[in-house]
């Protein structure tokens, strides 16, 4: 067993203190190099805000610039645990690896479009039970009463709980014999589920946790724009005797819209996206319980195929991005970004 | 008058709701508060079980002869201590440095107009939608070439730079809602425009400077995949891969994993109820003063 001891302490701390300076000490000899390039040389009048966005900038670059690049290069590759000192680059290897996405199992079994459309199944359950759960429970909460702010606390609980801790225990929770599903299934006289090792009921339990996980982020954001919404017009409404449900359509939603659009384009994201939760509950390794993004990870971590993950990796993005584009102008949600 | 005012207000408020709407009402909010905490609760009373019930199928919360064993073995004989300072170490680095970095930037797309501007907002926005696990395979592979597996400074690097995006984006929203007079009146007094951004806004500004530090914070301390790979040595474990290895796949050690989730969670848990109203006010603040 490691313990933290002061030699421990000590050691950490140096390693900080010299990547700081690191960090510090590049950032600084960029912004010197600019300014004599920009101010001195050039005479740019933007010669201060480029040297205020130098660093993080050149940051942004080595992190997600060029790591994107090296993707692309690597996708065209060969490299494995077997070749990772001396891959072989070429375009045909890139072009094996891209007919191979679509025609050979990506893992050991599983196929690119089951995964691709299970991925869609999640987050088309997901992000529904979580703007429909979420909203309700906001609408239920958006009135004065009693021990209103007690329930809010308590409801953004799987919220604020660490993620990784929330999978592990509901992961643990699914355990056949102990989990606490099980055991209320046998006490109402229900059979108890195999939720680790039966597919169907392993991609039920990760939608279970993650509903569990995602739910409260909603109802805080949906409540935070209900809040908003001026009582006159319900006020109005009640004067017309406008009924419960044409409030709901009329007033509600559209108001809410500048709030629910952005925050459901987040969840749609976020929940294609998801690691943690597929990651986790699939204790079992299942290949039937993998999206896309787990199905990479396996793929370049557990399997160690480079070169082929990095192409996988390039299709998933562009799923994303032609997503990302078609929503953005169906919706218009881009708009106003630019202006200040 | 005055009673049937009252009598008024009553109605008017609770909207003609009848008594029984409101006990369904309350109703399904107890239900959905019980779903809400009762897993978690679960930790809590694993963690309190003695050794030689760990397994059991019983659903109370408090287990009868309710200990604290679990704790003192998590404390006096893992390596907690050692993954929590590991974790610290490099989310207090990362949030420091992520904030300062966003914060020069933040103010140069707030109050110029340079060319570039706007397909630079846009790619920020851009980087959020890059699946993490995409970025893991060039990343680790670079890490691995430059020696930088198993190292804090690998990590510190690779989480301050990803976080920065969205902490420009929160500060560009509230630089945006600071009057550039300030900075206008300070530099007739003979000041430069980077010292009244240092003097003035910068202090101005502490609330969302605040607000990105505890983003930044969260999201590193939570971390688990960038972490999973660029940590292998049992040294330099975080939390959340010590929780992990906790978890083995054949053996689970359940009394330790839940006094360990419950040391973690606890505080951060306070710390995020305690916050909420700024966080949640935080995500607001980009996306509509944009």
């Amino acid at each position: 067993m490691e313990t933290l001891n002061s030699e421990v302490i000590s050691d950490s701390l140096s390693q900080v203190g010299f990547t700081i300076l690191i960090i510090v000490g590049s950032a600084l000899i960029i912004e010197g190099i600019l300014y004599v390039l920009l101010k001195r040389v050039l005479k740019s009048k933007y010669a201060l805000p480029i040297m205020l966005l130098a660093p993080a900038a050149v940051g942004l670059l080595l992190l997600v610039v060029y790591p994107i690049g090296f993707e692309v290069r690597l996708a065209f590759s060969n490299m494995s645990l077997r070749h990772f000192r001396h891959p072989t680059f070429s375009l045909k290897q890139g072009l094996d690896n891209f007919v191979l996405i679509f025609t050979q199992p990506v893992l050991k079994q599983v196929m690119f479009f089951p995964l691709f459309f299970r991925t869609i199944l999640w987050t088309v359950i997901q992000v529904s039970f979580h703007v429909s759960l979420g909203l309700g429970l906001a609408i239920l909460l958006n009135r004065p009463m009693k021990l209103r702010a007690l329930y809010r606390t308590i409801l953004v609980i799987p919220w604020a709980i660490p993620q990784v801790i929330a999978c592990l225990t509901w992961r643990g929770e699914f355990h056949y014999q102990y989990g606490f599903l099980n055991i209320m299934l046998r006490d109402i006289g229900l059979p108890a589920i195999q939720w680790k090792s039966d597919p169907f009921w392993n991609f039920v339990a990760m939608n279970i946790t993650n509903i569990w996980l995602g739910v409260p982020f909603m109802m805080v954001i949906l409540l935070g724009g209900l809040q908003s919404i001026s009582r006159e017009y319900y006020e109005a409404a009640d004067i017309d005797g406008a009924p419960g449900w044409i409030r709901f359509t009329r007033i509600t939603l559209p108001l809410l819209k500048p709030v629910l659009t952005p925050a459901v384009i987040l969840g749609t994201i976020w929940t294609f996206n998801n690691f943690n939760v597929p990651f986790f509950i699939n204790e079992n390794e299942l290949e039937t319980s993998d999206i896309l993004v787990t199905a990479l990870f396996r793929a370049a971590f557990q399997y160690n195929r480079y070169g082929f993950a990095a192409a996988f990796a390039l299709v998933i993005f562009v799923i994303l991005f032609f997503f990302t584009v078609i929503y953005m102008k169906t919706t218009g949600g881009l708009k106003g970004v630019y202006e200040k | 008058m005055n009673k049937s005012w009252k009598l008024y207000r009553f109605f008017y408020r609770s909207r003609g709701d009848s008594p029984f709407k409101r006990i369904i009402i309350h109703l399904i909010l107890i239900i959905a508060c019980v779903i809400a905490i009762y897993p978690a609760l679960r930790i809590v009373s694993v963690s309190l079980r003695p050794g030689d019930r760990l397994l059991s199928t019983s659903l109370a919360i408090i287990p009868r002869d309710a200990t604290l064993a679990n704790y003192k073995e998590v404390i006096f004989e893992r390596s907690f201590f050692l993954w929590l300072w590991n974790s610290l170490v490099i989310t207090i680095t990362t949030s420091v440095i992520g904030v300062i970095l966003a914060s020069t930037s933040a103010y140069a797309f707030s109050r110029w107009r340079f060319p570039g501007r706007k397909p630079g907002l846009v790619f920020l926005l851009t980087t959020q939608m890059i699946p993490a696990a995409m970025l893991m395979i060039p990343i680790y592979i670079l890490a691995a070439k430059l020696h930088l597996i198993n190292t804090y400074k690998g990590l510190i690097f690779a989480y301050s730079v990803s976080s920065i995006p969205f902490s420009i984006w929160i500060l560009k929203g509230y630089y945006d809602t600071v009057p550039e007079e300030l900075e206008e009146a300070a530099m007739i007094d003979g000041v430069s425009k980077l010292s009244a951004f240092y003097r003035i806004i910068l202090p101005l500004s502490t609330p969302a400077l605040a607000i990105v530090f505890l983003f930044n914070f969260m999201s590193a301390w939570n971390d688990f995949l960038l972490a999973r790979i660029m940590l292998q040595r049992e040294s330099m474990l975080t939390w959340p891969l010590g929780l992990q290895s906790l978890q083995g796949q054949f053996q689970t050690e359940w009394g330790a994993y839940s006094a360990a989730s419950i040391l973690v969670a606890v505080p951060v848990m306070a710390l995020f109820l305690f916050s909420s109203k700024w966080l949640i006010s935080g995500l607001t603040l980009g996306s509509v003063k944009g």
